[in-house]
């Protein structure tokens, strides 16, 4: 491996300065870094460990919502039960990303800057309404995170920011969400297509308040199915109306062919698993029990 | 299921912890990777980014000059090999062509082709100066499909490889095998079905990386630690490539983490050895799991093109097959195995197969477990399942009617032995998954038949008594499923011992005689027959020694239940008389050798029920029952093992597994992550059914089993999406985005 | 060259300190400076599970750790398992369900089993095949695996295990 240097401050001050100081990456659990700076992907001079700052540590769910260290590990995430019962798509993507071994270490921060196009965890939090909060130089900014990745394997952070937390608006009444993903095996693989929903329901459960829709794997990054989601709110909740969503979704689904599957057949799934993954989201809407459904 | 009444063994048939199983569940068990030597220096190799270019220069300097870099190697400093055949255990190889895999020559053949070599203080230093090696390559266009390869007017990877013009050609070796009249039968047959299939080349998948140590010393002797198949295989490798005497060099056998056939052909030693004659100091090279995928010898895909023709009555009258074999970069692919294999588990009066061996830009193709059996028999077993739906015909019945028996003529020339293929067929029958319905929506059930030759080759085994009555048992095979306990269970139930008395050691190559290769499933077959022969020797021997004690004639003592009985009811268990050796002549050391005895073919069969996603083509296994013969099962558990891993590899390459190239012929899915083995989740618990027709030629009966369970799933898994949702897949892997665009197409 | 950094961490109880370049990962630490060889390297990038140890309790890819994060840690490897000459129930119930063939992946499925085991004392079928999916195993087909945790688990609930005396 390339010789880098290794820094592990524990203030986010500390992480800031040596970030503002030549080619630099940040590292949470390292199970994307170390094997793309083995392979050659990125070529940082030093690498910043970021899990001794508290801040980046933060699990917080309360009335207000939730706020989630950019360095917690995925196991945390599903294993707290208020993100598996108010942030269920969350809790889905983290229980599937990699083994349970890559969970001991991954977070979804890690996960959202690697930027990857098949991340499993940006599209439950681009569902979620997830903000991304980015400390700099200058202060604190705020992002959605739908427009937080830029391009595959390019996030919007200056080289000098680094990703913080992402915060999460509190659960409507009547909501769900879920994240599910298709691959070939079942475990172990990179998502072919993955899809997120979370969609808030009138008191009756009959019908759609609102909805958001995100999909990952087909364009070169995750994305938030804008008409996809708006098409859904005030209609009824049936075969129909999600039919109509996931034909919306799969309009702006723009995948390429490579060794996870074709373009066409991404395009098709994006449709199978918009419609899913909206019927997951509403049963947990209704308060059913679907398990990890994954 | 036992066909026969079985003698009564103590041994056979039981299940004792395997004799290194301490030194594998605590990590102590040295693996190739493991070994440290002092002074060792760790190398990194150089491989080509292209997949198919002329090399016009080699610059090393920049490399030499890196603090910390002790040697560098190109094939430069491999010896030239002229246009030498050599023998090599499982099969001829031309010396040229193996030197060039080992370090590129004058071309790279497919990408991952190994350039050079660096050995350094340390691994990181090693690697990054092969970054500063620079090579001058022309680039060609890569040759990556078999048909195109054969095509006249293509570029020729090998020029050194001619017809029988003398003209260059990809086209390395063409078989040909028939019997009866092919035109006649077909006329007479009431169905004909003919299909192509196409397969995907796929890889062992064994996860412990190639590795060699090598220290070439100053008396010009050269030890090699490494994980291999076959030392003795290895030894002659590298002393070839080398040019030297092969008793210059000594393999150490390491623990060895999975072959499947990948482990036979040498990679690394040569190069290692280079490195450490450069420097004086022992070298260790260790390939990382891209090279393992792209640099070492997957199994060919195919093209095959084959007809059956069956009558009314079910009974099978021709078949014919075209069978091509990528062989990759260099000729050599199991295509001459394939053909054999095509009908071998069918009684057809008419049939004939061509085969060809076809150079592409993709790496040397090597065996894997029954090499060319499972591409065959997916292109078959499809076949046979159709002509059974058409002339509506239980397709086990079928195979109870027209299954291989003793006395059947395979298509190449041997007529069977005493096989149990209809047992297999039977044992399925009478399963209770087969006696189950399958209910439910997109769900189908398939059965397929697979057969492996087996084979029995050389091996070679010395067992000394101990005082304490247990016995030491050296051989020369090495251990990559259990083995080492099968050969020590048939000693001990030779001796009337029992299996834990027997303390069996894989030893190097100075320590016994020649043994070949762990693979043809022939270990507990044929080193079984060799332990049994030194048991046999000790026996006459400790007879000897009794004699000397009750003073009496060696011929009136007898050996039964692991004692010596002599003359007027005397008698000494084999404890009583091994403290007496001492006193009687010193060490008995029985020794033995199988070189004459052949396996007389394994067949299995295997039913599968799958559910098909209508809406993703993702096909879920949700039973699975493997039935084999086994002759007889020395250690049921390890067999059952065999079982079951044979038929999840077989699984994966139905499902999911190929290498999968862009149009530069760069593999673009050589991680785990991407070449999608079969993890446990994705598999239900897979059931195993032991069927027991004894082969007479072993002394217990013994058939080899690691080779056939790879053979029937893509077979039986394609007949169960057929049933499922009506599709017939003709090409692997059936990955859900082939199954989906075939459902649509429907 | 970054400078090699002293680490002090705790590996199976015992305080150890070495020394290792930022680069070098925890495999790499334990294999080559440790000579602690039972983890192995199957793939250096996380899909194999050949390399799992755990740190701080959780099972971890070591692979994919780098040798300085182990500064302060508890890292518990293979050869930690076993209590002086006594197996424990985890590598006993291996070998008696003949759970692994070329064993090359057998010290990385009994850790990650020891993971499991210690989350959740009598899995699921599922929940084991689950659990152990980012381990491979190529040999098995993984029956006899699951049959061996399922035995373990058994065993350690109903006390009857082999050990007890380190941990």
């Amino acid at each position: 491996m390339r010789d880098f240097e290794y820094e592990a401050p524990t203030s986010l001050g500390g992480a800031l300065a040596v970030l503002s100081k030549g080619t630099a990456k940040t590292m949470a659990g390292g199970t994307d870094l170390i094997d793309q700076v083995r392979m050659g992907r990125h070529a940082p001079d030093v690498i910043v460990d970021i899990k001794k700052i508290p801040e980046l540590n933060v699990l917080q769910h309360d009335a207000s919502g939730l706020r989630l260290g950019a360095a917690v590990p995925c196991y945390k995430i599903y294993g707290h039960c208020g993100i598996v019962s108010d942030y269920s798509a969350l809790a889905d993507s983290c229980r599937i990303i990699g083994g349970i071994q890559i969970q001991s270490r991954a977070s979804v921060g890690g996960n959202m800057c690697n930027a990857g196009p098949a991340a499993d965890s940006t599209p439950a939090v681009i569902a979620l309404g997830g903000v991304c909060v980015i400390a700099g130089p200058k202060g604190t900014r705020e992002l959605p995170a739908e427009a937080f990745c830029v391009g595959p394997g390019k996030n919007a952070l200056q080289p000098d920011e680094l990703l913080v937390e992402i915060k999460f608006p509190a659960r409507a009444a009547h909501s769900g969400s879920h994240y599910r993903r298709f691959i070939p095996r079942n475990e172990m693989d990179i998502a072919v297509v993955g899809v997120a929903a979370s969609v808030v329901l009138d008191d009756s459960g009959q019908k759609f308040v609102s909805a958001r829709i995100a999909l990952g794997a087909v364009a070169p990054t995750p994305l938030l199915a804008q008409a996809a989601s708006e098409s859904l709110a005030g209609q009824p909740v049936n075969e129909s109306s999600i039919a109509k969503a996931a034909e919306l979704a799969r309009s702006i689904a723009k995948p390429i062919d490579d060794m996870r599957g074709t373009a066409e057949y991404r395009v098709h799934l994006v449709g199978v698993l918009t419609q899913r993954v909206i019927t997951a989201a509403v049963a947990r809407a209704r308060g059913e029990n679907i398990g990890h459904a994954h | 299921m036992t066909t026969a009444p079985k003698p009564k063994y103590k041994v056979i048939g039981t299940r004792p912890i395997r004799h290194d199983g301490a030194d594998k569940v605590t990590g102590r068990a040295k693996y190739g990777a493991d070994i440290k030597l002092s002074g060792m220096l760790y190398a990194a190799m150089l491989r080509s980014p292209h997949a198919h270019a002329n090399i016009k220069k080699i610059d090393t300097s920049k490399a030499e000059k890196l603090p910390g870099v002790r040697a560098v190697v190109t094939s430069k400093d491999i010896p030239e090999q002229g246009d030498r055949i050599v023998e090599l255990g499982e099969g001829a190889v031309n010396m040229r062509h193996l030197a060039s895999n080992v370090l590129a020559r004058e071309k790279v053949n497919y990408r991952g082709h190994a350039v050079a070599a660096v050995a350094a203080d340390n691994i990181h230093i090693a690697e990054e100066a092969c970054k500063l090696i620079e090579v001058e390559y022309e680039v060609l266009a890569p040759v990556m499909d078999v048909i195109e390869a054969m095509k006249p007017g293509a570029l020729v990877i090998n020029p050194d490889v001619k017809d029988e013009n003398g003209k260059p050609t990809n086209v390395a070796k063409t078989f040909c095998f028939e019997k009866g009249d092919v035109a006649k039968g077909f006329a007479a047959a009431d169905v004909v079905i003919e299909k192509e299939f196409r397969t995907a080349t796929v890889h062992q998948g064994y996860i412990e990386p190639h590795n060699a140590t090598v220290h070439w010393n100053n008396d010009g002797k050269v030890t090699v630690w490494m994980s291999t198949q076959g030392t003795f295989s290895a030894r002659q490798q590298t002393a070839e490539l080398h040019r030297i005497p092969i008793s210059d060099v000594k393999v150490i056998p390491m623990e060895i983490g999975g072959g499947f056939g990948g482990k036979i052909s040498v990679y690394l030693p040569p190069v290692a050895a280079a490195l450490s004659k450069k420097t004086g100091k022992p070298v260790k090279l260790v390939m990382d799991r891209a090279a393992v995928f792209e640099a070492t010898g997957p199994t060919p895909g195919s093209v095959m093109k084959v007809k059956i023709g069956a009558k009314k009555d079910g009974s099978l009258v021709a078949g014919e097959a075209w069978v091509a074999f990528e062989a990759g970069g260099y000729p050599g692919s199991p295509i001459g195995m394939g053909c054999m294999c095509v009908f071998a588990c069918y009684d057809i009066p008419n049939a004939k197969v061509d085969g060809f061996d076809v150079c592409v830009n993709r790496p040397r193709t090597n065996a894997y477990r029954a090499p060319g059996s499972t591409q065959v028999a997916f292109a078959v077993e499809s076949i046979i399942d159709e002509i059974c739906e058409k002339l509506k015909l239980d397709p086990i019945e079928f195979r109870l009617k027209n299954g291989s028996q003793e006395g059947t003529r395979r298509v190449d020339g041997p007529v069977f032995p005493r096989i149990g293929m209809k047992e297999t067929v039977q044992a399925i029958k009478d399963s209770d998954h087969w006696r189950q319905p399958l209910n439910g929506k997109n769900r189908g059930r398939g059965v397929a038949t697979g057969f492996w030759f087996n084979c029995g080759l050389k091996s070679a085994a010395s067992a000394t008594v101990n005082p304490d009555g247990t016995v030491s048992l050296l051989e020369g095979s090495t251990d990559i499923g259990g083995s080492r306990t099968a050969i020590a269970m048939q000693l001990a139930e030779t001796l009337g011992i029992k299996a834990e008395e027997v303390k069996p050691s894989v030893v190097d190559t100075d320590s016994v005689g020649y043994t070949d290769v762990t693979g043809g499933s022939r270990v507990t077959f044929a080193t079984g027959i060799a332990a049994i022969e030194a048991g046999k020797d000790i026996i006459n021997q400790l007879k000897e020694r009794a004699a000397i004690i009750w003073e009496c004639d060696a011929g009136q003592v007898r050996y039964e239940d692991g004692s010596v009985h002599g003359p007027k009811g005397v008698s000494l268990t084999f404890k009583q008389l091994a403290d007496k050796l001492h006193h009687t002549g010193g060490a008995v050391i029985g020794r033995g050798t199988s070189s004459e005895a052949t396996q007389g073919g394994a067949f299995g069969t295997h039913a599968v029920d799958v559910e098909v996603d209508p809406e993703t083509g993702k096909v879920t296994i949700l039973r699975y029952t493997v039935a084999q013969d086994a002759g007889t099962a020395i250690h049921p558990s390890y067999v059952e093992g065999q079982f079951t891993g044979g038929a999840v590899q077989g699984i994966g390459w139905a499902l999911n597994e190929e290498y999968w190239y862009d149009t530069n012929g760069t593999m673009r899915n050589s991680t785990y992550l991407d070449y999608r083995i079969p993890t446990c989740y994705d598999l239900p618990k897979i059931e195993t059914i032991i069927v027991e027709v004894p082969d007479p030629q072993h002394p217990f009966g013994v058939r080899g089993v690691g080779e056939v369970p790879i053979v029937p799933p893509p077979a039986a898994i394609a007949n169960a999406i057929h049933q499922a949702i009506g599709v017939r897949m003709t090409e692997l892997p059936m990955s859900p985005p082939r199954v989906m665009k075939a459902i649509l197409s429907k | 060259m970054a400078k090699k950094r002293v680490v002090t961490t705790k590996i199976n109880g015992d305080t150890v300190e070495f020394l290792c370049e930022p680069r070098q990962t925890l495999l790499e630490v334990l294999r080559n400076t440790l000579d602690l060889t039972g983890a192995k390297e199957g793939c250096s990038n996380g899909n194999c599970g050949a390399c799992t140890v755990l740190m701080n309790g959780r099972p971890v890819d070591s692979c994919l750790v780098l040798g300085v994060e182990a500064e302060g840690a508890e890292i518990k490897t293979i050869e930690g398992v076993a209590c002086g000459t006594h197996l424990d129930e985890v590598q006993s119930a291996f070998l008696e369900n003949a759970a692994l063939q070329c064993g090359i992946c057998t010290p990385g499925f009994i850790m990650q089993t020891e993971a499991l085991l210690a989350e959740n004392a009598s899995p699921t079928e599922e929940q084991i095949r689950f659990y152990l999916a980012g381990n491979l195993c190529r040999c098995t087909g993984y029956d006899k695996i699951v049959q061996a945790v399922q035995s373990a688990a058994t065993k350690r609930q109903s006390g009857c295990g082999t050990t007890a005396c380190c941990h």
